[in-house]
């Protein structure tokens, strides 16, 4: 990208709406302005604090911001400084490259998901749900299946439809197959919140593999994993169905199950 | 060790003594006969504690401690309900092994056979234990008082609330500096989080540990080499540095024990936070709780309770009441086990949706009630987690309002809040920008909570008001229960954290025994002697 476009792109902008090419916004368009804050390994009391500032201005730099403006340099005990710093970022995005999973389900309301699983499955929807391995954050899977629910939307629960059994939380992997088979669940919806040394990743992997062996493919239930810190895209690698990721409301979660497995009928 | 008193004096929310005591009556009433269950059973890891305290420790080549393999042996000879001590004293006193760590080795090896010893066998082994348990109790003693000298010479924080924050790296080496840095900065007390899934575990892993999933594991020496850092930071900074860690799980009582042993100062320790939250069976989680309180009790610690998860899983204006209600049970249990008002650190939180109206004037009621129903406990005052997003500055705001409401509402100890919850675990930025904005608050708000009365008959005072009727109205309902013990209906109901938990079902349901006629805990008997 030369100078010249970039210049064409800001200065086109204002009349015609953004183009394809954007930079940050801070108060004026195509400024470029970004704020981070970052902590350094380095000492800024008395003399030192220079030093601190130029080894930050240094990564700011290395980031693309630049001329980068130091705002803040905050010495945290003796070894440590912390950095609050503004400036212009030189990388543009293109809107054309931008890569997403895109919702390919109709978003329903919980009458719409009852009313489509009672014409379409002529029973209720079973889904077992739990959070796995050490896991003991059931704040994610109570967000989705509690009745309580999350960002003004009604748990799975809520659902007249849907049979919610939620095991909670550390829940081994054979004991999740063995109530899912008990219960005949439709679907498994496990819940993810602790991602240490990769925890996540390496509990649901193990979570897929035991329900393909478990089960016949035709047979298996839908395998639904979550958590703030999943890739969207991943589901494939993990060997899951579907992967949803941070914000994810229960509406969400009912619409893509009655999609999924009660068919076009929504 | 004393907690200084709240400033908080006059009652600002003029609550009605006689709801007041109606309340205190019913819990009551709903909390007898479950120390009736508990006094006639025991566990597994109340037996297991019991070992600890008379000297036993370490584990064999796998990892196993040893308390978990003498226990093992005695109960396949004898089984669990005599309790551990009549058959492993018998055993040492007919010389089956010269020591408890030899009997433990060769009755893991299958060389000892256990009995249940009759007359002056009996006497004899019930006084050997006795002898030796009550050894451990009076190290127990030694190292309250030790804290109590400790205390004196280096003194307590100057201000209220004591600023509690977390560590939890899972490898005690890196949580050491960091602990003392955060000390440095001007943490009160430490907590040390526990690996995610100790709870579940059926014993206490040994040594100093490095590894360890969102927490590191609480071992004695974990305990030892965190509480030798702090009292290293207590004379470099001039103040008492208290050390927290978890009195929860399945291994309860043993967890209490190994805390009076290294001189922990305050335990998590919650009357039904394990049925609720960790689906362990509420019968091994009453009879474990009942002996780790008086455990803690003996040893000086404050206890913090577990109220406020209930507000993580329900809403913390529903059911606010099943906050109050929990608080008045957890405060009957832990006096029924002999801990004093200062050794209760009742918990409750900043958890009201920020979105709504007069959110703040809600909490602040609710701080009140819970500061004025509990005027001589150091409550322990948690901060919003459910509320917080990935708007960190949003997070920011939140938590220095529930830093207010706590310098204002006079609350014992401050969990500090941090702008990353729900993001990351803390970095060392968050944990420096959290202090800053307590000691902002709490230098700018002064003693604004002289000035801060609520009208009378306003909002706050009429909110309070509610939720102490809606509590007496709960408790009214749980007592009012079929079963003679109708607080195990009401947890199967679902009337706490909406999580629904059977009596007869859970972990750890096989750990629990029926006690038999010839029960002996010499523990017990001396932790109930004062």
């Amino acid at each position: 990208m030369t100078e010249g476009t970039a210049e064409a792109d800001r200065r086109g902008t204002p009349e015609r709406g953004p183009g394809p090419l954007i930079r940050p916004y801070g108060d004026t368009t195509g400024d470029g302005m970004v704020q981070v804050s970052f902590t350094l390994p380095v000492s800024s009391v008395g003399d030192a604090a220079r030093h601190a500032e130029g080894a930050a201005a240094q990564l700011a730099r290395k980031m693309g911001i630049d001329p980068p403006l130091v705002a803040h340099t905050q010495p945290m005990g003796p070894g440590f400084t912390f950095f609050v710093v503004y400036g212009p970022v030189a990388h543009l995005v293109d809107t054309r490259d931008v890569r997403v999973v895109e919702r390919d389900y109709p978003l329903l309301t919980p009458t719409e998901v009852n009313l489509a699983i009672r014409q379409g499955l002529r029973r209720r929807l079973v889904v077992v749900g739990a959070c796995i391995g050490t896991d003991a954050h059931t704040v994610g899977i109570d967000a989705i299946l509690n009745i309580k629910g999350f960002a003004g939307e009604k748990g799975l629960e809520y659902y007249r439809e849907i049979k919610v059994v939620n095991l909670g939380a550390q829940v081994s992997v054979p004991r999740l197959v063995d109530r899912a088979r008990e219960e005949e669940a439709d679907a498994v919806l496990v819940s993810q919140v602790v991602t240490q040394r990769e925890a996540h990743l390496l509990n649901t992997r193990e979570m897929s593999a035991a329900f393909r062996e478990a089960y016949p493919s035709d047979r298996r239930p839908l395998l639904v994993v979550g958590g703030p810190r999943f890739d969207e895209t991943a589901a494939d690698r993990l060997g899951v169905d579907r992967v949803f990721s941070r914000g994810t409301t229960p509406g969400e979660v009912a619409s893509y199950l009655t999609h999924r497995l009660v068919g076009s009928a929504a | 060790m004393t907690v200084p008193p709240s400033p908080l004096r006059r009652g600002k929310l003029d609550l009605d003594p006689v709801t007041v005591r109606t309340a205190r009556d019913l819990a009551r009433r709903v909390g007898q006969p479950v120390v009736d269950l508990a006094q006639r059973h025991t566990t597994v890891s109340v037996e297991r504690a019991t070992l600890r305290l008379a000297g036993l420790e370490g584990a064999d080549p796998d990892g196993t401690p040893w308390v978990n393999r003498l226990l093992d042996a005695c109960r396949g000879d004898v089984g669990l309900e005599h309790g551990i001590a009549l058959p492993v004293w018998d055993a040492l006193l007919r010389g089956e092994a010269e020591s408890l760590a030899v009997l433990a080795q060769k009755a893991s090896a299958g060389s000892v056979r256990f009995r249940l010893p009759e007359g002056g066998d009996r006497d004899r082994a019930h006084a050997a234990a006795r002898a030796q348990v009550g050894a451990g109790i009076r190290r127990v003693d030694a190292r309250r008082r030790e804290r109590e000298r400790l205390v004196e010479r280096h003194g307590d924080p100057d201000h209220q609330p004591w600023i509690y924050l977390i560590v939890a790296t899972g490898d005690i080496y890196e949580d050491i500096p960091q602990a003392q840095q955060a000390a440095r900065e001007g943490a009160d007390v430490i907590a040390v989080i526990r690996s995610t899934g100790q709870s579940l575990l059926d014993y206490v892993p040994e040594g100093a540990t490095r590894e360890g999933f969102a927490g590191t594991y609480a071992t004695q020496e974990n305990f030892r080499l965190m509480r030798a850092a702090l009292d290293e930071s207590s004379r470099e900074l001039g103040r008492y540095v208290r050390l927290t860690n978890y009195a929860s799980g399945l291994c309860m009582p043993e967890i209490a024990a190994l805390a009076g042993l290294e001189r922990l100062d305050m335990m998590l320790n919650d009357s039904m936070y394990g049925i609720l939250f960790r689906d362990i069976n509420p019968v091994r989680t009453f009879v474990d709780q009942r002996f780790s309180r008086q455990v803690h009790a003996r040893a000086g610690i404050v206890i913090n309770t577990g109220e406020d998860n209930y507000l993580t899983t329900a809403d913390a204006v529903e059911a606010a009441h099943t906050v109050t209600v929990s608080q008045l049970l957890n405060e009957y249990f832990a006096k029924e086990a002999g801990l004093e008002d200062w050794q209760l650190g009742l918990g409750h939180a900043f958890e009201i949706d920020p979105d709504l109206p007069d959110s703040f004037r809600m909490e602040l009621a609710h701080a009140l009630l819970a500061r004025e129903l509990f005027p001589e406990a150091p409550l322990k005052w948690m901060p919003p987690t459910r509320h917080m997003s990935g708007d960190v500055f949003r997070g920011y705001l939140l938590d220095a309002f529930f830093n207010l409401a706590g310098t204002l509402t006079g609350q014992g100890i401050l969990l500090v809040g941090m702008m990353t919850e729900a993001v990351v675990t803390p970095w060392l930025s968050d944990r420096d920008l959290a202090l800053r904005s307590v000691r902002y608050v709490m230098n700018a708000a002064g003693n604004l909570h002289e000035d801060f009365v609520p009208a009378p008959d306003g909002f706050i005072v009429r909110r309070a008001r509610q939720v102490l009727a809606e509590s007496v109205d709960l408790l009214e309902r749980i007592a009012a229960h079929e079963s003679p013990a109708g607080l195990l209906d009401a947890i199967a109901d679902g009337t706490f954290g909406l999580m629904r938990r059977p009596a007869d079902a859970g972990r750890g349901l096989d750990g629990v025994a029926v006690r038999s006629d010839a029960y002996v805990n010499p523990a017990t008997e001396i932790l109930e002697e004062q």
